[in-house]
């Protein structure tokens, strides 16, 4: 039976780092990259006889997600152990949320190929991450450093409504988003603060049961999510076309082969053993706590893309793009304060903006200039003092040297030529090299005038002003 | 009737690390047993009335403020490490 007759079905478990300034149950600093174990206590060491106390914005934090995600919040909720051993868990269990999670029964909205998509949210529940081992390369052990052990997590649960890894995708994407929005996280996977735990089925097409799943941890880039997915969904079909089982167990995504591997062998089913941590209180909101908090909500991206359409007359494919991420969205609400020009602020994020994060390999938050820059940009491009070509130009020069764009302009020497007389030049010199060009146009071939306007601009390294250029030209060729 | 078998106790033991020994294995079961049997008390109880309860005690919402306290002296918090090395806990390698 071929490929197409399978469906994957996915689930998501993604881990998300609050922004608080301090760990979840201790006061110790949340900040990413310090010294070894100097955003450190006896609490989050887990020495013997300290006690935790709830962080009060890890719930407030918590309750904002939930209420972003369309989740009912728990009016009575509770932290429980989730006892394992491993040494980057110092207290041999994790202080998490069993049966009475803090948001349950939400969903999101995602744009697909067919259409929108809701994908369901089991739960919402609070957590404290682990800390981190370090393996060194002359065989003298494992180092453990807990500067991130007890910071405040927030693990989020889809239903099993992925059918693929663009779905996927856009989900994550949009969880991102939404976080960012509502300033609960920085959400950077490349420093880890997002990260997913991927489960992966596949079943025949029409099928009502679902297959057995494998489970990947720890998945902290769209890339690896993406590709392992794909793997992995490739290889149980293909175990179970040459009439083998999906065994459940924890799968090791390796990005440099492109492989999974078995982690832990069947016998170590998982059991945790949860329980009611003992050191700690109940959590019991208020009507008027959880009113306060939607209350002070920001604007989320499906109201302000509803903005764009109207206010600024965007079109749809470029509302939903500034809006896909809050630094877009940010980064062009302060541009357009500047120069009211919404179209082309939009056009340069969706085509040159993206177009170079791709290259880079970047995401949005890693854009180095903001919207006053960018405002300044299309002012530049509106008053014509430089070329569409050239701004292009102008935004690499921007992620590689961020500063302003009438300043780069100057001291690259970009400025649009738009003196007639220079540009009469050019184009009485492009005519005599392009006699063919001219007899083609004057034989009809409308054509010929964009080729000669080209060499033009190759001339003039993209400088000159091209609507004096076209104008210049035809008047010539009309003579 | 709570009951407990010994696979149990074995299941448990090595979940918790511990090596027993036949003898032990033998003596915790009837243990537990009777532990369970002592608690199993508690579902006589009628809390048809009752509400949900959270923990021990009517205690709720104790919260900390977020702000940062920092704990000053790593020294004193790798003091008791059988073995460090900058500034870190070293440790037998784990295998990944």
């Amino acid at each position: 039976m071929p490929k197409e007759d399978y469906e994957i079905v996915i689930g998501l478990e993604v881990h998300c780092e609050l922004s608080t300034k301090t760990k979840i149950f201790c006061s110790c600093s949340t900040e990413f990259g310090g010294e070894p174990n100097t955003h450190c206590c006896p609490i989050c060491m887990a020495m013997p006889g300290t006690l935790p106390v709830l962080n009060e914005k890890v719930v407030e934090y918590a309750v904002k997600a939930g209420l972003a995600t369309n989740c009912k919040i728990a009016q009575n909720s509770k932290n429980d152990r989730k006892n394992y051993f491993y040494p980057d868990l110092p207290k041999a269990y994790q202080i998490s949320q069993y049966d009475m999670p803090l948001c349950y029964d939400g969903y999101v909205n995602i744009e697909t190929e067919e259409g929108e998509k809701t994908i369901r949210l089991e739960r919402i529940h609070i957590e404290e991450d682990a800390g981190k081992l370090n393996h060194d390369d002359y065989g003298r052990g494992t180092f453990v450093d807990l500067n991130r052990a007890g910071v405040p997590l927030i693990e989020c649960v889809s239903k099993p409504d992925l059918r693929s890894k663009e779905e996927v995708d856009a989900y994550l994407r949009k969880l991102k988003s939404i976080f960012e929005y509502i300033e609960i996280s920085d959400c950077k996977m490349q420093e880890g603060s997002l990260r997913a735990d991927v489960n992966v089925s596949v079943r025949k097409k029409g099928a009502t049961e679902f297959g057995t799943r494998t489970e990947m941890k720890n998945m902290n880039s769209f890339r690896s999510i993406s590709r392992a997915i794909e793997y992995e969904a490739n290889r149980q079909i293909e175990v179970l076309e040459n009439g083998g089982e999906i065994t459940q167990e924890t799968l090791r995504w390796d990005d440099i082969s492109g492989k999974t591997f078995s982690m832990r062998d069947k016998e170590d089913a998982q059991d945790y053993r949860y329980f009611p941590d003992p050191d700690l209180v109940a959590i019991r909101l208020s009507d008027e706590y959880i009113e306060n908090i939607k209350n002070s909500l920001p604007e989320l991206p499906e109201s302000r893309k509803k903005r764009y359409l109207e206010e600024y007359k965007l079109i749809p494919k470029a509302a939903n793009f500034v809006t896909s991420s809050k630094y877009y969205s940010d980064l062009f609400e302060e541009a357009i304060a500047i120069c009211k020009n919404p179209k082309t602020a939009s056009n340069l994020l969706m085509s040159e903006v993206a177009r170079i994060l791709n290259e880079r390999e970047e995401e949005p938050d890693q854009i180095p200039f903001s919207g006053k820059e960018l405002g300044e940009l299309v002012e530049l491009i509106d008053k014509g003092t430089i070329s569409s070509s050239i701004s292009k130009k102008v935004l690499e020069e921007l992620f590689e040297n961020p500063k302003s764009p009438s300043k780069i302009i100057e001291e690259k020497g970009w400025i649009q030529i738009s003196d007639e007389g220079a540009i009469k030049e050019v184009v009485s010199k492009i005519l005599e090299a392009n006699p063919q060009s001219v007899a083609d146009f004057k034989a009809g071939k409308d054509r010929a005038l964009g080729f000669l306007v080209g060499q033009a601009m190759k001339e003039t390294k993209g400088k000159a002003n091209p609507q004096m250029l076209n104008q210049l030209f035809l008047e010539e060729l009309k003579k | 009737m709570a009951n407990i078998t010994r696979e149990e106790i074995i299941h448990i033991a090595k979940l918790a690390m511990l090596n027993l020994s036949e003898q032990e294995i033998e003596h915790y079961t009837k243990d537990m047993q009777e532990i369970l049997a002592y608690a199993e008390m508690i579902n006589q109880i009628d809390t048809s009335d009752t509400d949900e309860t959270i923990g021990a005690t009517e205690q709720k919402n104790k919260f900390r403020k977020d702000e940062v306290m920092e704990f000053k002296t790593r020294e004193d918090l790798l003091q008791n490490a059988p073995s460090q090395d900058e500034g870190m806990f070293q440790i037998p390698k784990v295998i990944n």
